[in-house]
């Protein structure tokens, strides 16, 4: 018999600004599952969950994000650890 | 040295990028300060406060410099201000020397646009009618709801 696993992964997430503030942290540990029918986690699987925690719900569901100090698709498949910042718009100089 | 700096960019500290970029061959230093204005979209602004990803900035700064050291013949010097500024207190300051001002100017005005565009920096605008909002340069209003 064979049956799949979901692909789950554990990464920090970083929240900045407006979006700390609407999710009330700047740092979590997220266990995040591959969106359905998919086999691998991406960017995007983090957005959502999220966007499913109290306060996310202001998230824009295409933020800009970075992984591991890079700024990335949201397409981007991610590995256990990864470090993803979601962030605002930005508004240095 | 970094990039990103909770120091005031006084004259000392303009002394040192200005030292930092001039050599015996360049001939000409264009320089760009971004000040904190009293006012923006038509309210008045008190002050601001700066934050900032700071391990991706100071990253994306150093990239932003390489490239405009790449693209033209220019050394260039950056720093940018987090924490909190008054009116009138300096919170980007570009420095680019080359041969001639051309390179110079075009360095310099490449990297305040890119800093800008691409360095995870953000601004809390806090204003006389007590309101504090982030800014935000994608928003019609110019802050975020």
């Amino acid at each position: 018999m064979t049956t799949s696993i979901p692909a789950v992964l554990t990464v920090r997430v970083l929240l900045f600004a407006r979006y700390a503030e609407l999710l009330g942290c700047e740092r979590l540990d997220l266990r995040v599952p591959a969106a359905r029918g998919a086999g691998r986690v991406t960017a995007a699987d983090v957005v959502a969950a999220l966007r499913a925690r109290p306060g996310g719900e202001r998230l824009p569901a295409r933020p800009l994000l970075a992984v591991n100090l890079r700024q990335q698709p949201l397409e981007t498949v991610l590995a256990e650890g990864d470090e993803v910042a979601l962030l605002p718009p930005l508004a240095g100089g | 040295m970094p990039h990103l700096t909770d120091a005031p960019i006084d004259a000392t500290a303009l002394a040192t990028l200005l030292a930092a970029v001039a050599a015996p061959d360049r001939g000409g230093i264009a320089t760009f300060l971004g000040l904190v204005r009293d006012h923006h979209a038509g309210r008045v602004v008190l002050r601001l406060e700066y934050s900032a990803y700071a391990p991706m900035a100071e990253v994306v700064c150093a990239e932003i410099v390489a490239e405009a050291e790449g693209r033209w013949p220019a050394a260039v010097a950056l720093a940018h201000r987090l924490g909190p500024l008054a009116i009138g207190e300096t919170a980007v300051a570009v420095v680019a020397a080359a041969a001639h001002r051309e390179a110079a100017f075009a360095a310099c005005r490449w990297v305040i646009e890119e800093v800008k565009r691409r360095v995870p920096i953000w601004k809390r605008e806090f204003y006389a009618d007590g309101t504090v909002a982030w800014v935000d340069p994608t928003a019609a209003a110019g802050v975020s709801p």
